[in-house]
């Protein structure tokens, strides 16, 4: 592993991100999503990435957390060039160093909620009981350790959307990428969430991104990138007036 | 994940289990039903070399040889006792006044050499009454279905009075054909005559001698063939595997019970890791790597596989014991090598649908997630 700073890349950065392209091909046409993307991500804030649908933040922030390879650029996660690491490094960087939240929570349907959090530090060689332990005070900080033995369909969306955080928190990583967490929530649930997750994933020796379309949540945000057609419009700690 | 959603689980055990049944319960009927090709040796257990003319083959494919080669066994060295055996076909009348064709087993009269070990209803000494006959357990069945008792019932058996004073405990014959057993010399008053009427010599060897070394000294000195008796239990096998279409209806049966295990399994698990490929993309991201994501799969399809195939095997059991009372089912068993052969019919599925279905997963890339 590569740990060093980057010329541009100011040393405290979670993310830095360099000249990011991105294409597709499409049949015989290439479609280009992102435009040489510049940015920096920092730790202690809750950072949104904002955009339209097919503006290109799904795969920016797959770029930036090491699961999609970019066609050019250099993405340095805490100092680690991640995209000059073998396919097996990259695998353990993600497992040690990035928390994630995704749209539809996606638990393991036939484990109860506590083996669901406990599956990073299973997948990292903990002791399955010692890691169902320390998924369950997770859970109860989190206010559903008493949900810790049920299964997934038996707990209601809002509780497994917890379930997810806890699973992106339980090995505390330094980046926690979250995807669209409010939007299968009423506006008084999604804000909860969001208070729940300023309150357990921002640290100051952690990152926390948010892709998102919601607005009933921009307010709560301390950094909103915008990106339009693959390329970055705003960064800002608001919304820009015309959105 | 696989255990989480009811309906495909069940829908794998299903096609696991089907598929172990089809293929052992096929199989294992397969094999019982050609050993009775062998019935006729086993029913004789005393003898340890059978004699007959040469271009007989099996106990049930025989040309009678004269009487005289029964002296010429006798008098070979290392041959211990020899006994004259009658195998013919008769037709009986029965009291209903139904036709029927019977096997007519004359054994030696005065040790009764020939016969089936047991007896199941009545003792060996009933055969020296006039006119006996023995019927086997399947012969009951088929000539006294109303469940009225065979014993003291007369036949009209090629024209001849017979009587029926016991039942043998006797292993069926490959066509279930009902079997008269009856002593040497009564034999040959109920079978019609020709110039030549001994079927079988049997033989049983001195001490210190091996069948095999009696069997060949036998052949060379008489110009008689000779086996022994797994050689003779086997031509038997052999000549219905040879003479018949089994081998290749029970096969196609036992080939389709493998393609519809392919095909539900292969289905059912297609379907179970395509539901759950965001499932596998979300651990993927996270980290999880693409062989602890097979071991995942490889676990869950082994529960599959052994409760499927657990379902099976106690399906056939189930089944061959459900039957046993049936005459046409009389001493089935399972040999051990069937299981085995289904389990490995059961890997080869899991392992040829698993590996078709998992390529999918595989090749997900970790950012389908997000989409």
């Amino acid at each position: 592993m590569t740990q060093q700073t980057t010329p541009g890349c100011a040393p405290e950065a979670a993310i830095c991100a360099r000249g990011i392209t991105r294409d597709f091909e499409a049949g015989q046409t290439t479609i280009r999503v992102l435009h040489g993307i510049d940015t920096d991500i920092r730790p202690g804030e809750l950072t949104y990435v904002v955009g339209e649908s097919g503006s290109g933040k799904t795969t920016l922030i797959s770029i930036m957390c090491g699961i999609l390879y970019p066609t050019e650029g250099e993405v340095r996660v805490f100092g680690t060039d991640i995209y000059k690491l073998t396919d097996t490094e990259l695998v353990n960087f993600r497992l040690k160093n990035i928390g994630f939240i995704f749209q539809q929570y996606n638990l393991i349907p036939s484990i109860d909620a506590a083996a669901n959090a406990a599956v990073p530090l299973i997948a990292q060689g903990v002791p399955i009981k010692e890691a169902r332990e320390r998924a369950k005070v997770l859970l109860d900080k989190l206010n559903i350790g008493n949900q810790a033995d049920k299964l997934p369909r038996q707990l209601s969306g809002g509780q497994q959307q917890r379930v997810a955080i806890a699973r992106a928190l339980v090995h505390e990583p330094r980046l926690v990428v979250c995807d669209e967490p409010t939007a299968a929530l009423d506006a008084s649930s999604g804000r909860r969430v969001m208070d729940l997750l300023r309150e357990v994933a921002v640290s100051p020796d952690r990152a926390c991104i948010i892709v998102t379309h919601d607005n009933r949540i921009f307010d709560l945000a301390d950094r909103i990138i915008v990106l339009e057609d693959g390329r970055i419009t705003h960064d800002g700690t608001e919304m820009p007036d015309d959105h | 994940m696989l255990t989480g959603d009811a309906q495909k689980f069940y829908g794998l055990l299903f096609g696991i289990g089907f598929s172990t049944l089809l293929i052992t319960q096929q199989m294992t009927i397969f094999v019982n039903l050609v050993e009775r090709g062998a019935s006729g040796v086993y029913n004789a257990p005393e003898a340890e070399v059978w004699v007959m003319d040469p271009v007989s083959r099996t106990t049930d494919v025989s040309y009678a040889m004269p009487g005289t080669a029964l002296d010429k066994v006798r008098a070979i060295p290392g041959v211990e006792w020899a006994v004259p055996h009658l195998r013919a076909v008769a037709n009986v009348r029965t009291k209903d006044g139904d036709l029927e064709g019977v096997t007519v087993i004359g054994v030696d009269d005065a040790t009764l050499i020939g016969l089936p070990k047991r007896m199941a209803v009545g003792d060996k000494s009933v055969f020296f009454a006039p006119d006996t006959v023995v019927i086997d357990d399947v012969g009951v069945d088929r000539l006294f279905s109303n469940g009225a008792s065979p014993l003291g019932e007369r036949l009209e058996l090629n024209d001849q009075r017979a009587i029926i004073r016991g039942i043998a405990d006797a292993i069926p014959s490959f066509t279930s054909q009902v079997t008269l057993y009856t002593r040497y010399s009564s034999a040959l008053n109920f079978v019609p005559g020709t110039r030549n009427r001994l079927s079988f010599v049997l033989v049983g060897v001195a001490k210190g001698e091996t069948p095999e070394a009696v069997a060949a000294r036998i052949e060379q000195e008489t110009g008689l063939k000779a086996e022994t008796r797994a050689e003779l239990a086997q031509a038997g096998v052999n000549f219905i595997i040879e003479n018949t279409g089994i081998p290749i209806n029970f096969g196609i049966t036992v080939f389709l019970g493998f393609v519809v295990g392919v095909a539900i399994v292969g289905l059912t698990f297609s379907l179970f890791l395509r539901d759950n490929i965001k499932q596998f993309g979300a651990l993927k991201a996270i980290g999880v790597t693409n062989s602890k994501i097979m071991q995942m799969v490889g676990v869950q399809a082994g529960l599959v596989g052994l409760v499927g195939y657990g379902i099976g095997v106690v399906g056939t059991i189930a089944f061959i014991r459900g039957f046993g009372s049936n005459p046409f089912f009389k001493g089935f068993y399972i040999p051990w090598q069937i299981p085995l052969i289904s389990l490995a019919a059961v890997v080869i599925i899991l392992a040829l649908t698993g590996f078709i279905a998992i390529r999918s997963v595989l090749r997900t890339e970790p950012a389908a997630v997000f989409r």
